[in-house]
């Protein structure tokens, strides 16, 4: 019997190890009964159900409920959330604030020769004028090449800390670190940061209160705040927003123009690139996002244009000509391939070099001092261009890049290749031809008004079918935030959540290809994401996870119910028995709801 | 030291119980069946500069193309007279001096792209140009197998399942061997019995992929790893990474291939320090080049059964750029490494590195086909005949590279 298993692994594996992930095909044109007409929506538009959401819509009514969605300003945000936001200040600052107050490496080099001003802000200030002095300690003993800054102080923590307090630190529980670390003054608490460890600073950082974790990481590396609010912010939104579709579109958006956020310059571009050039647009016109994200001083480093100019700049002499390297296709081609047209959209080579040649020019002034958008005529090159079959005379200057972008953003090809992602996103993998060349259509008629695209998708069958039902593999970002919403967990430590969603596969922030991450669940089933997901699940509900709550109590009870509670729908009859089967001996309702969570039914949505 | 036997044994007995265990553990647990070839092969990410790693010093047009960020003759470390390593490939000189490592120039893609994703994408799934293809070149290199096979004949290190990898023959990502488990076995159990059940069939059978790989490797966790030899890996992922692979060759377990990566090779800027030493790509070659050496020696007469292959999507160009790096280019090399290699020796033909010589006036001319080089592998190391099955539309050359002794 056993031994028939085994022999069975080739067979099924060849059928499934290429997954088929594409819904029913046959049950698009068949009705969701309407009793699952709200889960369904909720799961689309939403980083999953909370407990509430059920009762809330059905009081609202549905359609109601979706178009307040569609306009997240008539929302009332949730108070909780801008609780959780209020200490990620860099998520507010503008691309010159976020250069001084959290400066790369390079830029503390700046400030301790005396090249780069400190910071207006007293507590930043303090902090850098200390990182400043050590590296200048450093170069005194070193020689000048060495840029590298110490990363702790050599002060041992017995002058600091009484014996006491360093047991504590050592091998006090979570709440006790916690509360020595809260509890110290101001001052002695920065002295013991500077002076810990990177050891002791990494076993402290998850248990430390949110204000104390900022200073360790800016003592650390100061940069490294940025990405820390980025995923703390990205994570809170997910869980706690109201205006949950707001939030599945600027991933959505986000992914599209997809940025990497390690990439030099873009390690602090990325925090206004999503702030200014994706959210304000999600709901809005498809041309203005292109042109704020063709602008971005984040796009503009991530794929080369900046560095892009007119082959002939070199002959033309004066400032710059020596450095000048000749065009870059790089943006071009991404912005063909990937964000308008699409692979098979029917351009050429050819198209991708006269592109290139009308964006020569678009710069970022200063890109590690952050600076913005800057258009340099001296390297555009201003000769005639033939982008698409559309001629774009000589002599237009900046005029080039926005002709292109009025080009595209009008071509069926990208109507066509937009319509096909959502419906990738929101409806199935495989949805019918019918319903994107509905959205397609109303993308060319309403002028790439995205709500209408939306509105078009959201009214149409395909949308409430049958086939449409939990067609989706839930990706990692939704996985993490979805078990955390039916879960009703209380998070303080998001960042730790944004780990174990690089470990189910899909690192935030961190997809190094300008393709973004795969819409399709392909790439992220797989044996170590699965292993991973149970493994979060099980963490998550028996309070395992750092800084995230969970309230065990209400697990108690019959362990169908709970599944249900969790699932928003009755568990399926395999998984019910697995699980009375598997925990007949010892019911204990923290890991019945972590098996319920990592059950084949909660990685769909 | 490391019972083969033992271990087999004790992960059949894990596994299935006695008198149960399928063929193939049972007959690698008698020590009678052949052991099998492995192949692991390594993609560095973001087009490394082939030409600041296996230096052509020989060529003077390398000197004046890059007089920033060449690495200066008394640097290199000599291999043939032509051709020199990088200073911090030193890991890597006694293995090329044991012939235990092969070199081949002029190496890469015939598709002109200088996409890094278009390019990956095309090397991994070994269709150069033709983006449709859904699995990777080397689970379609897997020899057909009557027999019943291990649950980790092919292993992806990484949180996710590379596209080298994918296909229809059963292929597991895993991140950390360790924690390739569910910590709590009474929940293991229910979860595979949850996905034993299921009608998902999607999930169902990674599920089972998943629980099957499990057991496998709880043989493998128990025991304390080792690395023979003195074998040092590095700290970084694709240390740990490659440490892993050489764990799991000696765990026996019926593993035939196995995929890494390393990124971080785009070097448009600072590629090269002050010294060759220093800059981004001396990080890198220091951290790739350990990491091989350490395998190789940890492996020990077990290198005997494996080849390693690295590669990277394309080259970069002749000429340095204005930022002591260097932009996207063309052909590129590629290192061969094993016991069953006929190495000590550069491969390929060199095309020169003047003007004219280069490709579009601006990179390394490609004198071979990287499908030659993995096709060669495929069929004389791990036994695949059918060749166009796995580069399928690949003219191979009349007489094929013969890097496999």
């Amino acid at each position: 019997m056993k031994l028939k298993l085994i022999c069975g692994v080739a067979a099924i594996a060849a059928v499934t190890a290429l997954p088929v992930l594409s819904a029913r095909a046959d049950l698009f044109h068949t009705k969701l009964p309407k009793d699952r007409e709200i889960l369904h929506a909720l799961n689309r538009l939403t980083f999953g159900p909370r407990p509430d959401d059920d009762a809330m819509v059905k009081k609202m009514g549905l359609k109601k409920w979706i178009d307040q969605q569609l306009h997240p300003d008539r929302i009332q945000e949730n108070p909780v959330l801008a609780a959780k936001l209020a200490p990620l200040e860099s998520l507010s600052m503008k691309n010159a604030e976020l250069a001084a107050n959290y400066p790369p490496p390079q830029l503390v080099v700046a400030i301790a020769t005396g090249r780069a001003p400190l910071p207006d802000d007293p507590e930043k200030r303090a902090v850098l004028e200390h990182l400043a002095e050590r590296y200048k300690n450093k170069i005194s003993k070193k020689g000048v090449e060495q840029s590298l800054i110490p990363p702790a102080e050599n002060v041992p923590l017995t002058d600091l800390l009484s014996a006491d307090e360093i047991r504590i630190m050592k091998k006090g529980t979570p709440e006790e670190r916690a509360e020595t670390l809260r509890t110290m003054p101001a001052e002695k608490l920065q002295k013991v940061i500077f002076a810990l460890p990177e050891g002791g600073r990494k076993g402290l950082f998850a248990y430390a209160p949110p204000d104390v974790r900022r200073k360790m990481l800016l003592t650390a590396a100061p940069q490294q705040v940025l990405a820390h609010d980025l995923l703390e912010g990205k994570l809170y939104r997910a869980i706690y927003s109201e205006r949950q579709l707001d939030e599945v579109l600027t991933d959505f958006w986000f992914n599209h123009f997809n940025i990497y956020l390690d990439k030099g310059a873009d390690r602090y571009l990325v925090t206004s690139y999503e702030r200014d050039a994706i959210r304000p647009y999600v709901l809005g016109n498809f041309r203005q996002m292109l042109e704020a994200t063709a602008k971005s001083p984040a796009m503009l480093f991530y794929l080369d244009n900046w560095q892009s100019v007119s082959p002939d700049t070199a002959k033309r002499g004066g400032k710059g000509a020596k450095r000048a390297r000749g065009l870059n296709e790089n943006y071009a081609r991404e912005l063909l391939e990937l964000h308008t047209l699409g692979v098979d959209g029917g351009y050429t080579q050819k198209d991708i070099i006269e592109v290139a040649r009308c964006f020569t020019g678009w710069t970022i002034k200063e890109p590690y001092r952050g600076a913005g958008f800057d258009f340099n005529p001296r390297v555009h090159d201003n000769g005639q261009k033939v982008v698409l079959g559309v001629t774009i005379p000589a002599g237009g200057g900046i005029e080039d890049g926005l002709k292109v972008l009025d080009i595209v953003s009008h071509h069926p090809s990208t109507a066509h290749f937009i319509a096909t992602k959502l419906t990738q996103r929101f409806v199935a993998a495989n949805a019918p031809a019918s319903l994107v060349d509905a959205m397609a259509k109303t993308f060319l008629q309403k002028d790439g008004d995205l709500r209408e695209v939306m509105r078009t998708m959201l009214a149409s069958k395909e949308f409430w079918s049958q086939s449409a039902y939990q067609a989706k593999v839930k990706s990692p970002l939704e996985m993490v935030a979805s078990a955390v919403r039916a879960t009703g967990a209380d998070v303080t430590f998001a960042f730790g959540l944004a780990t174990k969603i690089a470990d189910l596969g899909e690192p935030l922030y961190k997809k190094q290809e300008p393709t973004g991450y795969s819409n399709s669940s392909a790439e992220w089933v797989n044996s170590a994401a699965l292993l991973a997901r149970m493994n979060f699940a099980l963490a998550l509900t028996q309070n395992k996870l750092p800084g995230v709550k969970v309230d065990s109590k209400k697990f108690e009870g019959d362990p169908a119910a709970v599944a249900k509670s969790l699932l928003f729908t009755d568990a399926s009859a395999q998984t019910r028995h697995a699980i009375e089967r598997g925990q007949a001996e010892k019911k204990e309702p923290a890991v019945i709801a972590g098996l319920v969570i990592g059950s084949p039914e909660f990685q769909r949505r | 030291m490391f019972d083969r036997r033992v271990f087999l044994k004790s992960s059949a007995l894990a596994m299935f119980g006695i008198g149960s265990a399928p063929h193939w553990l049972a007959r690698a647990a008698e020590g009678v069946e052949r052991r099998k070839k492995i192949l692991v092969a390594i993609f560095q990410r973001g087009a490394a500069d082939g030409l600041n790693v296996v230096v052509p010093y020989g060529d003077p047009s390398y000197y004046t193309l890059r007089p920033n960020i060449a690495i200066p003759k008394n640097d290199v470390i000599e291999l043939d007279g032509f051709f020199g390593l990088h200073p911090s490939l030193q890991a890597l000189k006694p293995i090329f001096d044991a012939k235990q490592l092969a070199i081949v120039e002029a190496v890469g893609s015939p598709d002109p792209t200088r996409s890094h994703f278009d390019a990956q994408d095309y090397m991994e799934s070994g269709t150069p140009g033709r983006k449709a293809t859904l699995d990777g070149w080397l689970n379609r290199a897997l020899p057909s197998e009557k027999a019943p096979i291990s649950p980790i004949r092919a292993v992806s290190l990484g949180a996710n399942l590379s596209r080298t990898l994918r296909g229809t023959n059963p292929a597991i990502a895993v991140s950390n061997l360790n924690e390739f488990q569910i910590r709590d076995t009474q929940s293991s159990n229910t979860f595979e019995g949850m996905y034993e059940g299921t009608l998902d069939k999607v999930l169902k059978g990674t599920g089972r992929e998943t629980f099957d790989a499990v057991k496998i490797l709880q043989s493998v966790q128990k025991e304390k790893y080792t690395p023979a030899g003195s074998a040092q890996y590095p700290n970084g992922r694709f240390g740990q990474s490659m440490m892993q692979i050489a764990r799991l060759i000696k765990a026996d377990a019926g593993m035939e291939v196995a995929f890494a990566d390393l990124g971080g090779w785009d070097t448009h800027v600072n590629e090269v320090g002050a010294k060759p030493t220093q800059g981004q790509l001396a990080n890198l070659l220091t951290e790739f080049g350990n990491s091989l050496g350490a395998f190789y020696r940890d492996l020990g007469d077990r290198m005997q059964d494996v080849i390693v292959v690295t590669m990277s999507e394309f080259g970069r160009t002749a000429k340095e750029n204005g930022n002591r790096g260097t932009d996207h280019g063309h052909a590129n090399c590629m290192f061969v490494m094993g016991g069953g290699v006929n190495g000590g020796k550069v491969y390929g033909k060199w095309p020169g590195l003047d003007k004219e010589q280069l490709y579009e006036g601006r990179d390394l001319n490609l004198t071979t086909d990287f499908r030659e080089v993995l096709g060669d592998l495929v069929t004389r190391h791990l036994g695949t005949r059918n060749l166009a099955r796995v580069f399928p539309n690949f003219e191979a050359p009349a007489s094929m590279m013969q890097i496999v002794a």
